[in-house]
C-alpha cells in the first residue's frame, strides 16, 4: 500500500463532499478562465499592436478630425517609412447590435502599414479599382455569410445618409490576435461624398498611421511631427499604436480592472472552500492523526498526507475546470457579437494562472490542517471528540 | 530476566488554566523481560498517563523512562517517533483502526515506515493476521468486523514489527466478554508463546489475572506492588 492510495481513499470518504468541493473548484475556475479571457480580449488590441507604427490624432480628443493636408509634411519626415490614414465610420449594418469597426481607409497604403491583414493581389485590385468597394475581415465574412461581390448597406449616423459597399475582398489574419472583423471601404467614397452632402466636413480624417524604419525612434519622430503642427488649429498628438490602443480602452478601465480583480477574488473563494473542506476532514481524523503519529509516522509523513489530498482535489476541480473552460469559452464566441471582442478565447496566461491558481490553493488550503495535525499532541489527539 | 523498562522518579503534572494538576508522582516501577504487567487504579489514577509515558506517547515532568537501555525521555519528537515504530506495539481501548483500510492494509501500516520489501511486508502482515486468528478476513474493512475482530486487527498491526514491548490500554473496555476473553487469551498467548513483554491497563480484575504482575495506582501513587 503505497501513501497514495490512502490519499486517494481519503478523498473517497466522504463522496458528496468531495465532489460537491470538486465541482466548487471547477465552478470557480470556469469563472476565472472566463473573466481572464475577457480580460485579454479586451487587451488584445494592445498586446497586436506593432512596435512600429505611430497614431497621429487631434490633440483634444481622438473624436476631433485631422487635416488631409498634414499626409505629406508628416510623410517628409525623416524616419517616416510609411504612411496611411483612417477614419471612424461608425453607422448601423440592419440594427445597432449587429456591432463591427467600419472604417474609411486610404485603399492605396492601408494594407502596406497593415501587413498582417492579409489581402490577396487580385482582391487588393478590385478593392482598389471600385470607389465603392470594401473589404472585410474573414471573422465577420463567416458570421454574415458575405461573399465577395455581395452587397453590405450602411445607415448612416455620423455620416448620415444610406451606404451601399459592394464586398471586393475578404482580408484574412495573419496572427491569432489580429482584428479580423472590420469592414473597410475607400475614405475617397466618404469625402466625396462630405463635399457633395456637407460641406465642410471633406477634406478630413480621423487618424493617421505612421510607419517609421526604427522603432527606437518612436519617441523622437512622434515630437516632430507634433510640432510640425503647434500653434495650428489642429494640434497633433502622436503617440505609439500600443499606447493609442491602451488610450482607446482606458475609458473601460475602471470595470476591467474591477474584472481582473474579480477574478483574483474567485480564487480566494476556492482557497476558502477547499480549505474548509480540508478543515473539516483534519478535524474529523484528529484521532486517526494521533494513530499514524504513535505507529512512528513523522511530520513530514503527515504533511505528505493532507498536503497530498488537497493538491489531489484542487488539481482535480482546477482540470476538470480547465477542460470545461475551453467549450464554454468557445460557446461564449458565438453567442457574443464577433465586433465586440474579434479575438475571444483562452490564451496561455489565462491557462498557466488557472494551473498556479489551482496548486496554490492546494498548498493554502493545507497549511492550516497540517499546523494542527502537527501541534496537536498524541495524547490530546486520543482524547479528541469530534 | 533482565530489566526492561525502568522508570525512575517519574512524575508528570498538567497544566488547565495556567493551574498546574499533578497526575504521577515519584514514580519508581521495573519490568522484566517477558513480563505481562497489569496496571490497575480508579479512574484518574494516572494508569494510562504512565503506560503512554512508557510507550513514549507523552513526555514526563520529571524523572526518567529507560526503555531496553534507551531513556525515551531525552528522545526529540523525530527520534522518538521512529523509536516508538520500532521498539513499541500499541494496543487502544476502541481499536482506532483505520477506516478506509483493510485488515491487510492497517497491519501493513506500520511496515510501510521499514525498509521491507513488498513481498517482505506481505509475509510479515499475513503471519500476524495468522497469529491472531483472523486470516481468513485480510480484505475486511473494519466496519465489516466485529468489535472483538476489530480488536485482534489492533493486535495484529502492534505487533507486526516484532516490537520489544506492546502497550495495552483497556483493550477489553470496549468488548462483550467473549470477546474479551478471546483478547485476553490471544495476549497472553503474546506473552508466554512469543515471549513479549506486556504492559497493560485495565480497571477489570478478571482481565488482570492473566497478568503475571499486578500494579495498582491511585491518586497518581504506586501503592502496591505485589510479587
Amino acid at each position: 500500500m503505497k501513501v497514495f492510495k490512502l490519499i486517494f481513499k481519503n478523498i473517497l470518504r466522504h463522496k458528496l463532499r468531495t465532489i460537491l468541493t470538486i465541482i466548487g473548484i471547477a465552478v470557480a475556475v470556469i469563472a476565472f478562465g472566463i473573466l481572464r479571457t475577457v480580460y485579454t480580449a479586451w487587451n488584445v488590441g494592445v498586446d497586436a499592436a506593432a512596435a512600429d507604427r505611430l497614431i497621429t490624432r487631434q490633440a483634444i480628443s481622438f473624436i476631433f478630425p485631422l487635416p488631409y493636408s498634414y499626409k505629406e509634411k508628416i510623410a517628409a519626415l525623416p524616419g517616416v517609412s510609411n504612411l496611411s490614414f483612417a477614419t471612424w465610420f461608425g453607422g448601423v449594418y440592419k440594427d445597432k447590435s449587429q456591432f463591427f469597426a467600419r472604417m474609411a481607409v486610404d485603399d492605396e497604403t492601408f494594407f502596406e502599414v497593415y501587413p498582417e491583414f492579409s489581402l490577396s493581389d487580385d482582391e487588393k485590385a478590385a478593392f482598389q479599382k471600385e470607389r465603392n468597394s470594401c473589404v472585410v475581415g474573414e471573422s465577420i465574412a463567416k458570421q454574415y455569410n458575405f461573399k465577395i461581390g455581395d452587397l453590405v448597406t450602411l445607415e448612416g449616423d455620423i455620416y448620415p445618409g444610406t451606404w451601399e459597399f459592394v464586398i471586393r475582398g475578404i482580408y484574412k489574419p495573419k496572427f491569432e490576435n489580429t482584428d479580423a472583423t472590420q469592414m473597410l471601404f475607400h475614405w475617397t467614397y466618404l469625402d466625396e461624398r462630405m463635399k457633395a452632402e456637407s460641406p465642410g466636413r471633406e477634406g478630413n480624417v480621423g487618424w493617421y498611421i505612421v510607419k517609421v524604419e526604427d522603432p527606437l525612434q518612436s519617441a523622437e519622430i512622434s515630437t516632430k511631427i507634433d510640432a510640425l503642427f503647434k500653434n495650428s488649429l489642429a494640434e497633433t498628438k502622436t503617440e505609439t499604436e500600443r499606447a493609442f490602443t491602451q488610450g482607446f480602452i482606458s475609458s473601460t478601465g475602471a470595470i476591467i480592472t474591477a474584472m481582473n480583480i474579480l477574478s483574483f477574488v474567485i480564487v480566494g473563494i476556492i482557497m476558502l472552500v477547499l480549505g474548509n473542506t480540508m478543515i473539516m476532514s483534519a478535524r474529523e481524523r484528529t484521532r486517526e492523526y494521533a494513530v499514524f503519529k504513535t505507529l512512528g509516522f513523522s511530520a513530514f509523513h503527515l504533511t505528505g498526507l493532507i498536503l497530498g489530498e488537497s493538491l489531489l482535489i484542487s488539481a482535480l476541480g482546477g482540470g476538470l475546470g480547465i477542460f470545461l473552460t475551453y467549450p464554454i469559452i468557445n460557446g461564449f464566441a458565438q453567442v457574443i457579437p464577433k465586433g465586440f471582442f474579434p479575438v475571444f478565447q483562452v490564451e496561455p496566461i489565462t491557462l498557466i494562472l488557472a494551473i498556479s491558481a489551482a496548486l496554490i490553493i492546494g498548498v493554502a488550503a493545507a497549511i492550516f490542517p497540517i499546523q494542527r495535525a502537527l501541534t496537536t499532541k498524541i495524547v490530546d489527539g486520543f482524547r479528541f471528540v469530534g | 530476566m533482565s530489566v526492561i523498562i525502568q522508570v525512575k522518579n517519574l512524575a508528570k503534572s498538567y497544566w488547565r488554566n495556567k493551574i498546574e494538576i499533578p497526575v504521577l508522582q515519584d514514580i519508581d516501577l521495573e519490568v522484566e523481560e517477558g513480563e505481562f504487567l497489569t496496571l490497575m487504579g480508579p479512574s484518574g489514577s494516572g494508569k494510562t498517563t504512565l503506560l503512554n509515558l512508557i510507550a513514549g506517547i507523552d513526555k514526563p515532568s520529571s524523572g526518567d523512562v529507560l526503555v531496553n537501555g534507551t531513556d525515551i525521555g531525552k528522545l526529540g519528537e523525530s527520534l522518538l517517533a521512529k523509536w516508538r515504530s520500532s521498539n513499541v506495539g500499541f494496543v487502544f481501548q476502541f481499536y482506532n483502526l483505520i477506516p478506509v483500510l483493510t485488515a491487510y492494509e492497517n497491519v501493513e501500516l506500520p511496515l510501510l515506515l521499514t525498509k521491507l520489501s513488498r513481498s517482505e511486508r506481505k509475509k510479515h502482515v499475513e503471519m500476524a493476521l495468522n497469529i491472531v486468528g483472523l486470516g481468513d478476513r485480510i480484505h475486511h474493512y473494519p466496519k465489516q468486523l466485529s468489535g472483538g475482530q476489530e480488536q485482534r486487527v489492533a493486535i495484529a498491526r502492534a505487533i507486526v514489527t516484532d516490537p520489544v514491548i506492546l502497550v495495552a490500554d483497556e483493550p477489553t473496555g470496549d468488548l462483550d466478554k467473549t470477546s474479551a476473553d478471546e483478547i485476553l487469551t490471544l495476549m497472553e498467548r503474546l506473552n508466554k508463546e512469543f515471549k513479549k513483554t506486556i504492559v497493560m491497563v485495565t480497571h477489570d480484575p478478571h482481565a488482570a489475572e492473566r497478568a503475571t504482575r499486578v500494579v495498582h495506582l491511585d491518586k497518581g501513587d504506586l501503592v502496591v506492588e505485589p510479587s
